[in-house]
Formats: structure tokens, C-alpha cells, sequence
């Protein structure tokens, strides 16, 4: 896979590791009244699915930034390569 | 019908006219007692032993494509029982006896071939935990021997001893361990399950559960509505999509792992050899072509496919070990979709909805797990209560703290 950096252009899969559903970004807060399910939620399950999926990638072998990937898990097809920072801010939260 | 040595020399006889199809093609009925949604390796072992053990009649595998498709013929075919922690150790041992008996159960030629399995280790940190993981294999009634390095080149001479980065110290060997051909695994799981009455049913794929307050009374298929007391799902890699049917998500990832077989060479490699410092492992097939593997490509996947990086990976692990294969070529790759879990250990349990079992997690170790599988899946399914061999691979465990983490990785699938 060819993955689209949006700041150093087209770069190798293999440079990247993988950490997962970008969900990841959205951590609960720890002092609400269900935390503790909403942590079990956020830190085990997955909807892993079957299509277009938003997920995590840390440019570790380049400029070591977090991207947010939209890729098909079923074709490797990659749509859209953002910055997480860029890509949170969007979503409307701080970076905490 | 039943496969003997006289049959075989009468239908020889006979110009070959006499055999029947090894399963049949039945009809669907309206209603089952057990359907079991995957036609897999751990699908049938688990039809074939509610029908045997547990006498359950009345029995229907689906299958969305055909019997043997699926992972149960992308593995790399090795059966072994050499993990670190009691839950999975003693689990895993009861598949390895379950394997030595399999044909004799099965009526069937599975190749079950013990061979031997060793596992090299290149310091001296890797031999304390490899001696610690003998041990635990040891107090779980497996078996497993410690190899000094003499012993290991009276075995395989063709290793690399004397890799500057990696040099061999010594290896951790399991006898009973070896490779089964993984087809047949299939085809005789199918083949004893329908003798037995078992409805195997080919591209049939389930489409949704049909749940009433809080009970799934049956599944929609492409074949029209199926309904059941219960249903138990093994669909390994597709676990997520299937369950999100029922609105469930899993403690699960899909992730493609390849596996590579070479051209037939001389046989040279006596049984299964994996590398201690990185991820490969090796054997060579009854055809003669070397049949190996490394670790997931490492990200979601459901493709069947996977990429060039890993491929280089593997073989750079490979040549690492044994420079003598570096001149073989390379001949077929595919890959399989892994469910991969959260702790890196299966689920074989019932769900919040009632008459719904799950089957699922095997990360990339389910080909090894398949007869143990079959039957503790079985039990849950006849009996209603886990056997006491997978009562700990419960699907809330990541709820309650009892995981089963025997890498010590965290919950991050793609690095169990």
C-alpha cells in the first residue's frame, strides 16, 4: 500500500505501524458515572468492519506524525490521509 | 459409507465406480436443533462432536462458499501444544491427543504426521523463558525436551550456526508436535459429521439472526428463513461482521496473515522449525515444497491478500535461520483472514442473547486448536455450561479482568 502523506506526498506502507480504529481518539472522560463501561468499550471492542474504515497510523520510519486514514478493508483502497491533529480539530475536541 | 483397505482393493478392482460422494448435498429442513453458521475446520469438528459425544441429532452446517475455502486451507498446517499459561496449555494438549486420534475418529486420512516441533532460541534470556515454558508444558502432561546446540545439529545440520547476529544456543523441542494436511482436516470433519446425519449446506450464507425478546430462534440466509433451539457461530475472520447482525460488537480485529509454499525439493527439513529472533516458521510438505510463514501484515484486513513488505520480512527471517533455502522458489502465497483478539487468547462462549453461542478469536493459532475447539464448543452447545477446559475463554473476561494475555502485549491485536 502507498500511503498519501498530506505532508511529504506518497510514502510506503512499511514505513507506518498501525494502531487501529481511529475511535481511539475519542477517550471517555474518567469521572463520569459509567466510565468504567464506557473504558471497557472504548479499549476492547471494535466494530471492525468490513469496508471503509477510519484508522491510526504513526509515520515511525518518517517525520513521526499520527495520521487518520480512510481505507477499505476489503480492497486496501485508501481514500483520504489526514494529520490526527488535524483531523481531531475537526471533530470539534481540544487536544487534551 | 466407510473407508477400509478392502474397499479400496475391491473398488481398484472395479475401475473406481463404487465410491459416494464423501458428504451429501441435502435439502434444508425448516427447522434444526443445532445450526452451526461456518463450514470451517472448527464448524465441523464441532457438528461432529455433538453428533458423536454429545448424541445430539437433528444438526446443519451453513456455509456461505464450500467446505475447505476458508482458513482451514490457509493455515500452515502445525499442530503443537507448547504455550506458557495453564489456561492455554491445558487446552491446547487436549487437541494435541484429540489429533493422535483424529483419523481413527474420523474414519478418515488426515496425514496426521508427528514429526516434531523446535523452536529455536539465540540468547540466554530466551532460553530461561523457553525452559519456563517447557516446564509449564510439562505440568500440563505435554511433553517437551530442551536441545543443546549438538543435538540440534545432529538433527538439522542445515541451519545457520554461526549467524554473527542471531547465533543458535539451543532450542526448545516438542516430539508429539507436528503438521496435519489441513484439507483433509476438512474434508474428514464433513465426511464423519455426514455420515453421522449431519446437513452440511454450501453457499449458504446467513443474512441475519431472527431474535424474539431476547432469544435468536433462527438465522435468514440466502436460502430462505432456518430456524433453531440453538446457533453457534465459527466463523473466524468474519466473526465481527456476522455478529454485528445481532447488534454485537466483539473484542475483535480481522487481520491478513500470508503464508508461502516453495517448489517440491528432496526432503530435508524433518518436522516444523521456527526462528527465535523474528517471526518464521518452517516445514516441508509430504510433496516436498517448503511450506512457511511469518507474522500479520499488521493492519485490518479482510482482503485474503497481503503485501510485498511481509513477504520480504518472512523470507529475511527465513534466510536468517537457513541460508540453504535462499535458491528455492517461491510458488504460491495466499492469505487468511485472522480474528484477532484483544488478549490474544479465543472466546468459546454463550452471548448476552439467549440460544447464541460464539466461537471466535483464534487469532492466527486456530488450525492447531481445531479438534479441541470443535468439542469444548460442543459441550457449551449441548449442555448449555462451558467445559471445564474453555471456561476461561469467556467473552466478558475484558469486562471482568480476566484476560488471557500470554504474550503480555496489552490490547493491541496486531501485536499478539
Amino acid at each position: 500500500m502507498i500511503i498519501d502523506h498530506p505532508l511529504l506526498g506518497p510514502r510506503d506502507a512499511s514505513e507506518f505501524i498501525y494502531l487501529g480504529d481511529a475511535s481511539l481518539l475519542n477517550r471517555p472522560k474518567w469521572d463520569e458515572e459509567k466510565s468504567e463501561d464506557n473504558f471497557y468499550k472504548y479499549l476492547y471492542l471494535r466494530e471492525n468492519v468490513a469496508g471503509m474504515h477510519k484508522e491510526l497510523w504513526f509515520h515511525q520510519q518518517g517525520d513521526r506524525s499520527w495520521l487518520v486514514i480512510s481505507r477499505n478493508t476489503v480492497t486496501h483502497e485508501i481514500f483520504k490521509v489526514e494529520l490526527a491533529t488535524e483531523f481531531k480539530k475537526n471533530m470539534g475536541k481540544s487536544n487534551d | 459409507m466407510y473407508y477400509n483397505v478392502l474397499k479400496i482393493l475391491k473398488e481398484g478392482l472395479n475401475d473406481n465406480k463404487g465410491w459416494k460422494k464423501t458428504w451429501q448435498n441435502p435439502e434444508i429442513k425448516k427447522k434444526y436443533d443445532v445450526i452451526i453458521i461456518g463450514g470451517g475446520g472448527h464448524g465441523l469438528a464441532t457438528a461432529f462432536y455433538l453428533a458423536k459425544e454429545f448424541k445430539i441429532k437433528n444438526i446443519a452446517v451453513l456455509e456461505k462458499n464450500w467446505i475447505g475455502g476458508g482458513n482451514v486451507g490457509r493455515n500452515t498446517t502445525i499442530i503443537r501444544s507448547n504455550y506458557l499459561l495453564n489456561e492455554n496449555e491445558a487446552f491446547y494438549e487436549f487437541s494435541l491427543k484429540l489429533w493422535e486420534t483424529l483419523e481413527n475418529q474420523i474414519n478418515y486420512n488426515a496425514m496426521v504426521s508427528q514429526r516434531g516441533v523446535l523452536n529455536v532460541f539465540h540468547s540466554d534470556a530466551q532460553r530461561d523463558s523457553f525452559v519456563r515454558r517447557g516446564n509449564s508444558m510439562i505440568i500440563n502432561g505435554a511433553d517437551a525436551e530442551l536441545f543443546d546446540v549438538d543435538k540440534i545439529k545432529s538433527i538439522y545440520p542445515f541451519l545457520d550456526y554461526d549467524n554473527a547476529r542471531f547465533p543458535i544456543k539451543g532450542g526448545l523441542f516438542q516430539k508429539r508436535g507436528g503438521s496435519v494436511r489441513h484439507d483433509a482436516v476438512a474434508w474428514g470433519y464433513a465426511h464423519a459429521a455426514d455420515e453421522l446425519g449431519v446437513d452440511i449446506i454450501q453457499n449458504c450464507e446467513v443474512t441475519g439472526f431472527k431474535i424474539k425478546s431476547g432469544t435468536c430462534i433462527g438465522v435468514e440466509t440466502n436460502k430462505g428463513d432456518i430456524l433453531a433451539n440453538k446457533i453457534g457461530c465459527a466463523v473466524a475472520g468474519s466473526s465481527s461482521v456476522l455478529m454485528s447482525k445481532a447488534n454485537m460488537n466483539l473484542p475483535l480485529e480481522s487481520h491478513v496473515l500470508q503464508a508461502f509454499v516453495s517448489e517440491s525439493l528432496k526432503p530435508f527439513i524433518p518436522g516444523v522449525i521456527t526462528f527465535g529472533a523474528g517471526h518464521f516458521y518452517i516445514s516441508q510438505s509430504d510433496k516436498g515444497g517448503l511450506v512457511f510463514g511469518g507474522d500479520i501484515d499488521g493492519y485490518n484486513s479482510y482482503a485474503q491478500r497481503g503485501g510485498m513488505d511481509m513477504l520480504e520480512d518472512v523470507c529475511e527471517g527465513g534466510l536468517a535461520l537457513m541460508p540453504t533455502i535462499g535458491k528455492a522458489r517461491l510458488l504460491r502465497m495466499w492469505g487468511g483472514i485472522m480474528d484477532m483478539s484483544m488478549d490474544g487468547s479465543p472466546i468459546i462462549d454463550k452471548t448476552h442473547i439467549k440460544g447464541l453461542y460464539l466461537n471466535a478469536g483464534w487469532c492466527y493459532g486456530g488450525f492447531k486448536a481445531t479438534p479441541a475447539s470443535g468439542w469444548c464448543f460442543a459441550h457449551l452447545l449441548a449442555k448449555g455450561a462451558s467445559h471445564s477446559l474453555s471456561e476461561n475463554f469467556q467473552l466478558d473476561r475484558f469486562k471482568n479482568g480476566y484476560m488471557i494475555d500470554e504474550k503480555g502485549q496489552g490490547a493491541q491485536p496486531n501485536l499478539h
